[in-house]
């Protein structure tokens, strides 16, 4: 196959469709950390740099819940969701809020801060070792015929649309869904029509801890916790932020699975190395061609 | 883990710092008897970033040499001095590295041991040449460490070169004892560090007399989250064999997406392979494990104090890997350089390791040799994982099973 000069490898098609599927798995995984990220931004506009440490933390904590007390790290969720909510409302009641007076770039270099001394702290009290959850579904699932999907994934695609999907309920039907999206459209307005903006601050920043708090759920039984392990995802994230628009739940979804498919499909053509400069490449194209991202709005959200 | 280190390091130090008070007190001399007293050896390794089990078990296999050592009653032709570990984080880059190296000359160490990775033992080996201070590569298996002419560097364990050869010598032999079912094999290698570049040309040079095709070879970034398309490929290709030449974290994600993608050659038969030959790998997924052969650094099985050491390193609730008893060993090899040179002058350490004829490694090696910095007696073995063991099979003189191939299904 020919592809702007460059002879590209042929492979057959249930190899390109077993790695474009294996890039709905993994944008998956992407959207779900993307989510947290999106919500936080649409509503408080800031930029949370201490996510991927927060997602680090809850892969810690759905650790320990599976080696100290045997807890499936599915079931977990039931203690991590509460336990990221509760940490990331004090979290922006009492340290973020706080430390920040009201000033974005400052609750920028508070969240940075946050994520130094999460991270560091984790390097000090768990060490650097990788740390594996095992499961005994670990190698069962569905035969796609392309290629094998595990339970593990299947439960992470899965996950990851039905948080959506809750996510976008609860912010149209309850009051305090309604109170978030007044808060992020028109702070003063919300204010004057009595909404508590600090408590609406807390929690949606409780509320994108407890979906990466679930998010470290599904990831548990995949990918081995380390310290830097945030980051692997994080980074990316960011990318899927703004590519689906900043503040879109949609969009993030939607972004996700297209940075994942992509990333997947150009590590098959251009070698795993040079294959991921294809996310670049699509990234810089939708900003060019619609500069809010794919759902994006003016006012950023949807 | 980190807390073993921790103790042992502030037990070192006071014990230092005690005997040099000791003697400012007795004799009144100024603070610089305090360095007579104790001769200062830089332990390099990243310890965190993506490196970071293996090189916190490099500085773990150092540390224990160190305090075997100074146990023993310290380097005796110095009058005993004790040997004081300097620690240094390359957080696995190799500029990190090489500034740390920068620090370790500032201390005024005598000699250098590290930096586990090929590319940042580049970088270190090359600080440390600027001062002169010989550095011992404990690790580092790339064949550019000990070919630029640097007179500090030295390798006492086997480059990629010699392992490669080594490993393609053993899978024929062992091939052919099988009735030689091998005609094509795929090589799956990390590109980032460089430790196999030249890798394929090796292989296909060693197999192709004997009818065997390299058909394909699938290169990776190191840290690589993700295998899913290498075994894809690989599937499609369908090789006898496949080669995976990679780190520790790679090799836990590739030969697990194998089992996952239910992807099953005659043998997975790994050049230094990371995980393969890992006790840590077999105690958490023991059968993904099962099988699999490894050419790699290996510890001389039927040696007395090889098999004390690992039994202390288990005792200290640590993996026995090819990490902690390379580092164990370039510390030893560096600590009886000291010892023939008498002095803790760094150009007379260098001398005394250029000339070393030491023959008390744990390693199952020839004689001590070093040419150009590398030890010709080196060499690697190779192991197979079989039921909760992890077996050497080749070469005869220290096999303790024979090797299982083709694997059962």
């Amino acid at each position: 196959m020919e592809f702007f000069g460059l002879t590209l490898p042929s492979y057959g098609w249930e190899t390109v469709l077993g790695s474009a599927v294996s890039g709905v798995f993994l944008g998956a995984i992407y959207a779900l950390v993307a989510l947290g990220l999106t919500l936080i931004y649409g509503v408080l506009h800031i930029i949370n740099f201490a996510h991927g440490a927060l997602l680090m933390l809850g892969m810690y904590g759905v650790f320990f819940l599976w080696k100290l007390a045997g807890i499936d790290p599915y079931l977990a969720m039931l203690i991590v969701v509460p336990g990221g909510f509760a940490l990331g409302y004090l979290l922006q009641r009492f340290v973020i809020g706080k430390a920040s007076h009201g000033r974005d770039e400052i609750i920028l270099l508070v969240t940075l801060g946050l994520s130094i001394v999460i991270e560091n702290g984790a390097l000090f009290f768990f060490s650097a070792t990788e740390r594996s959850v095992l499961v005994p579904y670990d190698l069962d699932g569905i035969d796609l015929g392309v290629t094998y999907a595990v339970w593990p994934e299947i439960a992470a695609l899965a996950g990851s649309l039905a948080i959506t999907g809750a996510l976008w309920l609860f912010m149209m039907r309850t009051d305090t869904g309604r109170a978030i999206r007044a808060v992020a459209r028109e702070r003063r307005g919300a204010q004057l029509v009595g909404i508590n903006v600090d408590h609406i601050f807390a929690v949606t920043f409780g509320l994108g801890t407890a979906i990466v708090a679930a998010a470290a759920s599904l990831l548990a039984p995949t990918y081995p916790v380390h310290p830097q392990i945030g980051n692997l995802f994080v980074l990316i994230a960011f990318t899927v932020v703004v590519l689906g628009g900043m503040g879109s739940f949609v969009g993030a979804l939607v972004g996700g699975f297209l940075i994942g498919i992509t990333e997947q499909l150009g590590r098959l053509y251009m070698g795993e190395s040079l294959g991921v400069i294809t996310v670049s490449v699509i990234f810089i194209l939708v900003l060019l061609l619609r500069p809010t991202g794919l759902f994006g709005q003016r006012s950023g959200q949807g | 883990m980190a807390k073993d280190i921790t103790t042992t390091t502030r037990r070192t130090f006071i014990r230092n710092a005690a005997g040099g008070a000791v003697a400012v007190g007795a004799l009144g001399l100024p603070m610089v008897a305090r360095a007579a007293a104790a001769v200062k050896v830089g332990i390099v390794h990243p310890v965190t970033g993506w490196a970071q089990y293996s090189g916190s078990q490099c500085r773990a296999g150092a540390m224990m040499a160190v305090d075997e050592i100074n146990a023993a009653g310290g380097i005796k032709s110095l009058g005993g001095a004790m040997i004081e570990p300097v620690l240094g984080d390359a957080q696995s880059k190799p500029e990190v590295g090489a500034a740390e190296v920068e620090k370790m000359a500032e201390a005024g160490v005598s000699a250098i041991v590290g930096a586990y990775a090929s590319n940042i033992s580049l970088a270190t080996t090359q600080a440390a040449a600027k001062y002169g201070i010989p550095h011992v590569v404990d690790v580092g298996v790339s064949d550019k460490i000990v070919s630029r002419g640097l007179t500090n560097t030295f390798r006492f364990g086997p480059g990629f070169g010699a392992i490669t050869k080594a490993g393609v010598a053993s899978f024929l032999a062992i091939n052919e004892a099988a009735g030689s079912p091998t005609k094509t094999v795929a090589i799956v290698n990390e590109e980032t560090t460089g430790f196999g570049a030249g890798i394929a040309g090796i292989m296909t040079k060693g197999l192709e007399p004997a009818g065997i095709e390299v058909v394909e070879v699938l290169s990776h970034p190191t840290p690589n989250k993700d295998f899913r398309n290498i075994v894809l490929k690989l599937k499609e290709i369908d090789p006898d064999v496949v080669i995976p030449s990679h780190y520790y974290n790679e090799g836990v994600l590739f030969l697990r997406t194998l089992q996952r993608q239910k992807v099953t050659p005659k043998a997975i038969y790994s050049v230094l392979g990371g995980a393969s030959s890992q006790y840590r790998f077999l105690a958490e997924f023991p059968d993904a494990a099962q099988y699999v052969m490894d050419c790699n650094h290996w510890f001389d099985p039927k040696n007395p104090a090889a098999l004390a050491l690992k039994k202390k390193t288990e005792d200290a609730g640590l993996f026995y890997s090819y990490e902690v008893f390379l580092a164990y060993t370039a510390m030893m090899f560096t600590a009886d350089a000291m010892e023939r040179a008498g002095s803790a002058d760094r150009e007379a350490i260098t001398e005394a390791m250029a000339s070393s004829t030491w023959s008390g490694s744990i390693m199952p090696y020839g004689p001590t040799k070093m040419e150009n910095g590398q030890n010709t007696g080196a060499r690697p073995l190779v192991m197979q994982v079989q039921g909760d063991r992890i077996n050497v099979i080749h070469p005869p003189e220290y096999a303790e099973a024979e090797a299982i191939f083709p694997r059962p299904m």
